[in-house]
C-alpha cells in the first residue's frame, strides 16, 4: 500500500480546463489520495492556516498540482506557501513539521516540451523554472521528487489524456 | 380614586392577556381586544358596567392620535397625488353605499329621512379597526390597502357635512338629552347650534386654515424651542398638547377631531421633528386604541341582541355583504386586481366608530328613535367585532381560492420547468439575490405576496408569482418539482420556518438556503440542518467594521483579513452553539464562554498576535534567526 498523498490542486477556472479536470477526475477515486481543491475551498483567498497545517501533518506525500502560469503557480498556491509554511512550523527554529515527507510538482503547460530548452522560446528547462518550489520543499526538510510535467495540455488527443492519467496514477500507486 | 385604578387595572390586564393569546393563535390583536372586551363587559364577567361607554369616548382619542400619525407619514405632495382615489373611491363608496342602504330602508318601510340618515351613518367604515388590521398584516403598502386608506380618509372628511345634514332630516321632536358624544354643551356650542348652517361651515373652514397656518408658523418654532431644552418629557408634553388642543378646537365646532389632527400631521410631515413626534405619540395611540377596541367589545348589548336575534343578525350580515359588494364593484371599476379587490372589499365592510357619534347626535336631533338607534349601534359594534374574522376569511379562504388563481392562470401558458431556483420573497433583500443570480444568467422563479413587486418583475421578463410562498400548491406551480434550490428571503421567523417545513414535506429534494432574522433564529436553522443559513445583517455589519478599521488607519488588507478571520470564528461559534442549543444551561454557559473567548481574542488582536490573521508575516522571530546567523551558514 502506497502512502497517503495530499494533492494540493490549484486552478482558478477549472470549468474551462479540459486537461486538469481529466487529471483530477482520473485520480480522485484512489483510496490513498485526497484531492484538496484550493480555489474551491478558499474562493476569497482567506486560507485557513490551522486546517491546512493539520492536513499536511496527516499525509506523507504532498503534491502541488497546477497549470503553469507565467513560469510559476497560480496566485492562490503562492498565497498558500506564504501563509501555511510558517517560520517555526515548517522551517526555522523548531520548524520541522514537514521534515521527511515527499513533495512533488504536477504541472501542465500549454507549450510543447521543446519550448523548455535553451533553444526554445522559453529558454529554460522546467526543472530550472521549478527551482523555487524545489528549494521551498528542501528548506522545509522535504524530499522533492522529480516533477511530473504534461506539455501541450491545451491540445491533447484522447490518447494523450489517457497516457497522462495513467502516468499520474502510476506514481500515486507506487509504493515509497 | 379607586374605581379609576380598578378600571385601569382591568383594561390593562385585558390588553396584556388578550394580545399575546391572539398572537399565539395567529390572530390579529384587534380581535383579541374585542373578545377581551366582550369577556369583561356587562354580559360577560361584568367587570365594567355603565362607565364602559364613557371609557369608549375617552379611548376614541386613540383614533384621533392614529390619524395624526398617519398625517405625519403623508407629505402634502403625496396627499395631493392621492386626490383621485380619495375623491373617486371614497366619494363613490359613500354615495353608493348610502344609496343602497337608503333603498333598503325605504323597502323596509322607513321614512325617507330616517332611511337616508341611516344610510349616511352606516356608509362609514371603522378607521381604527381597518388601519390597525392592515398595519398588523403588513398590507398598508398594497394597492388594496392604499385604496382602503383613501376611502377612510374621504369618510373622515364626509362626517362634517353628514353632521350638518342631520338636523334637516329630523322627523321626531328633538330628544331632551344633549349627548352629542362631544364633551357636553358649553355656552359656545349652545350659541353655535342656533346659528345658520353657513356660519358653521365658515367656522370649520376657518379652523382648518388656522390649523394649517398655526402648524407652519407656531407649532414648528415651538417644537424647535422645546427640543432645544433637551428635556424629553417637555417635548412629549408639547406633542400631546398639540393633538389635544386640535381635538378640543374641532370638537367645539362639532366636527371630527380626527380630521383636524390628521391635517396637523400632514402640515408637520415634512418638518424635522416628524420622527420624534411619531415616536412620542405612538405608545399613547397604541394603548388608547387598545382600550377603544376593548370598550367596543364591552359595549355590545347582548341582551338587546338576544331579544331580537334575527333582526340584528339580518342587519349585521346584510350590512357586511352590502358594503362588501359595493366596494367590490367599485374596486372593479377602479381596475384593482382580483386579490387586492377582495382585500379592499372585505376590510372596509363594517360600521364605524363615527356612527356611534352620529346615532347619538341623530337621537338628540330627533332623527332616529331610541329603539332604532340602539339596534343599529349594537349591529355596528358586532360588525366591527366581526371584521378581523372577515379578514381572516378573506385571507385564508377567498384569496386562496381566487386571488392567486388569477395570477397562476395568467402565467400558466408560460410556466416552464427549467428554472433551477425558486426565490421566496423579493423585497429589498430578495431583490439583491435575484439580480446577483441574474448576472450569471441564473434564472429564479419568484414568489412574493405584493402584486406590485410581481408586476415590476414580470415587466422585466422574470417569472413571478403572486401569493403566499408557504403554500405548497403555489410552490408546485412555481416549479418546485424541478427546481434544485429554494432561496428564502421572506421576512419574519415564523414565515421562514413554515416555508422550510412545507418545502421539506412536499419537496424533499430541494436544497434550502435561507436568511436568519436573528442570532437565535440562525442557531435554530443550523440545528434544523437547512443547507445554508446566514444572519440577515452579518454581511453589512462586517463591511461597516472593515470600513471603520481602514478609516482608523489600518491597512486595507490587514482590515480585510481580520474581518474574514472574525467571520470564520463566528461561523464556527454558531455551529458549536447550535449543537448544544436545546440544553438551556449548557447553552448559557457556553455563550458565556464564547464571550470570554471573544474577549481574549480582542486582547490578542490588540497585541497584534492574531495567529490566523497575520502570523505568516510576523518578522520578529525571523529577524532573530537571521541575527543568530542561521540563514547565512552553509548547509
Amino acid at each position: 500500500m502506497a502512502d497517503n498523498t495530499l494533492i494540493l490542486f490549484a486552478h482558478p477556472a477549472l470549468e474551462k480546463s479540459m486537461a486538469n479536470r481529466a487529471l483530477v477526475e482520473g485520480v480522485s477515486d484512489l483510496d490513498n489520495v485526497r484531492v484538496h481543491d484550493l480555489y474551491e475551498m478558499y474562493p476569497d483567498f482567506h486560507i485557513d492556516v490551522e486546517a491546512e497545517q493539520a492536513l499536511l501533518s496527516d499525509h506523507d506525500r504532498i503534491v502541488w498540482h497546477h497549470p503553469f502560469y507565467w513560469y510559476s503557480t497560480p496566485a492562490i498556491l503562492k498565497e498558500w506557501f506564504d501563509q501555511v509554511l510558517q517560520f517555526g512550523w515548517a522551517y526555522g527554529d523548531g520548524g520541522n513539521a514537514l521534515s521527511g515527507k515527499i513533495a512533488k510538482s504536477v504541472v501542465t503547460t500549454g507549450g510543447a516540451a521543446d519550448a523548455y530548452t535553451p533553444e526554445g522560446y522559453n529558454r529554460y528547462s522546467m526543472q530550472e523554472f521549478l527551482r523555487p518550489i524545489e528549494q521551498t520543499a528542501s528548506l522545509c526538510g522535504m524530499v522533492y521528487d522529480s516533477p511530473l510535467v504534461f506539455h501541450q495540455a491545451l491540445n491533447w488527443t484522447d490518447d494523450d489524456r489517457q497516457k497522462a492519467i495513467d502516468a499520474y496514477r502510476a506514481w500515486l500507486l507506487e509504493p515509497r | 380614586m379607586s374605581p379609576i385604578f380598578l378600571n385601569a387595572f382591568v383594561y390593562l390586564l385585558c390588553a396584556v392577556i388578550a394580545v399575546p393569546v391572539a398572537k399565539r393563535l395567529g390572530l390579529s390583536s384587534v380581535l383579541g381586544y374585542l373578545v377581551a372586551g366582550m369577556a369583561i363587559g356587562q354580559y360577560g364577567l361584568g367587570l365594567v358596567g355603565e362607565e364602559g361607554e364613557s371609557v369608549m369616548h375617552f379611548a376614541e382619542f386613540g383614533v384621533v392620535m392614529m390619524l395624526f400619525l398617519i398625517g405625519l407619514e403623508l407629505q402634502p405632495s403625496l396627499l395631493w397625488r392621492m386626490r383621485f382615489p380619495i375623491l373617486g373611491l371614497g366619494g363613490g363608496q359613500v354615495a353608493l353605499t348610502t344609496g343602497a342602504i337608503f333603498g333598503a330602508g325605504l323597502a323596509l318601510g322607513l321614512d325617507w329621512q330616517v332611511a337616508l340618515a341611516t344610510g349616511l351613518a352606516l356608509a362609514l367604515s371603522s378607521t381604527a379597526i381597518v388601519l390597525q388590521s392592515l398595519q398588523e398584516k403588513g398590507l398598508t403598502g398594497t394597492t388594496g390597502g392604499k385604496s382602503a386608506f383613501s376611502v377612510l380618509l374621504f369618510q373622515d372628511i364626509a362626517v362634517i357635512p353628514i353632521l350638518a345634514t342631520f338636523p334637516l332630516l329630523a322627523t321626531l321632536a328633538p330628544a331632551a338629552s344633549d349627548d352629542h358624544g362631544h364633551g357636553g354643551g358649553s355656552a359656545f356650542q349652545d350659541w353655535l347650534s342656533h346659528q345658520p348652517g353657513w356660519v358653521n361651515t365658515l367656522l370649520v373652514l376657518g379652523a382648518v386654515v388656522a390649523i394649517i397656518v398655526a402648524g407652519r408658523f407656531i407649532a414648528r418654532p415651538a417644537l424647535r424651542m422645546v427640543a432645544k431644552t433637551r428635556v424629553r418629557e417637555a417635548f412629549v408634553a408639547l406633542a400631546l398638547l398639540l393633538v389635544v388642543g386640535i381635538a378640543l378646537l374641532m370638537n367645539s365646532l362639532g366636527v371630527s377631531a380626527a380630521l383636524g389632527t390628521f391635517l396637523a400631521g400632514v402640515v408637520l410631515a415634512d418638518s424635522e421633528y416628524r420622527h420624534e413626534l411619531e415616536a412620542d405619540i405612538e405608545p399613547f395611540k397604541g394603548l388608547l386604541l387598545g382600550v377603544f377596541f376593548i370598550s367596543v367589545g364591552a359595549s355590545i348589548d347582548f341582551a338587546l341582541i338576544a331579544s331580537q336575534p334575527s333582526l340584528v343578525a339580518g342587519i349585521v350580515f346584510g350590512l357586511i355583504i352590502l358594503k362588501a359588494v359595493v366596494l367590490f364593484v367599485l374596486g372593479a371599476v377602479w381596475k384593482l386586481k382580483l386579490d387586492q379587490r377582495f382585500l379592499f372589499a372585505f376590510s372596509l365592510a363594517q360600521g364605524s366608530e363615527f356612527a356611534f357619534v352620529l346615532f347619538g347626535f341623530g337621537v338628540a336631533e330627533g332623527v332616529f328613535s331610541i329603539e332604532l338607534s340602539q339596534v343599529l349601534i349594537a349591529s355596528i359594534a358586532l360588525s366591527m367585532a366581526l371584521t378581523p374574522l372577515v379578514m381572516i376569511f378573506d385571507e385564508k379562504v377567498v384569496r386562496k381560492r381566487f386571488g392567486t388563481k388569477e395570477s397562476i392562470d395568467r402565467e400558466s401558458d408560460v410556466v416552464d420547468e427549467g428554472a433551477p431556483v425558486i426565490l421566496a420573497g423579493v423585497g429589498r433583500f430578495g431583490n439583491f439575490v435575484a439580480r446577483a443570480l441574474r448576472s450569471q444568467g441564473i434564472e429564479a422563479t419568484v414568489i412574493d405576496n405584493d402584486s406590485d413587486h410581481i408586476d415590476m418583475l414580470r415587466n422585466i421578463g422574470m417569472k413571478a408569482f403572486y401569493g403566499d410562498a408557504t403554500r405548497h400548491d403555489l410552490l408546485e406551480s412555481a416549479g418546485a418539482d424541478h427546481a434544485r434550490l429554494l432561496i428564502i428571503a421572506l421576512d419574519g421567523e415564523e414565515n421562514i420556518n413554515q416555508l422550510i417545513e412545507t418545502a421539506r414535506k412536499h419537496f424533499p429534494h430541494l436544497q434550502i438556503i435561507t436568511r436568519a432574522m436573528s442570532m437565535s433564529h440562525h442557531l435554530e436553522l443550523i440545528e434544523n440542518k437547512v443547507d445554508f443559513a446566514v444572519h440577515q445583517n452579518s454581511a453589512s455589519a462586517l463591511e461597516i467594521a472593515e470600513n471603520a478599521m481602514t478609516r482608523l488607519g489600518l491597512r486595507a488588507h490587514k482590515a480585510n483579513r481580520s474581518i474574514k478571520a472574525f467571520a470564520r470564528r463566528e461561523r464556527e461559534r454558531a455551529q458549536s452553539l447550535a449543537a448544544i442549543r436545546s440544553d438551556e444551561t449548557v447553552f448559557m454557559n457556553t455563550v458565556r464562554q464564547h464571550i470570554d473567548e471573544m474577549e481574549r481574542q480582542f486582547k490578542l488582536d490588540h497585541q497584534n498576535q492574531s495567529k490566523e490573521a497575520d502570523k505568516a508575516w510576523e518578522t520578529e522571530p525571523i529577524r532573530k534567526s537571521v541575527a543568530s546567523g542561521e540563514f547565512s551558514r552553509k548547509r
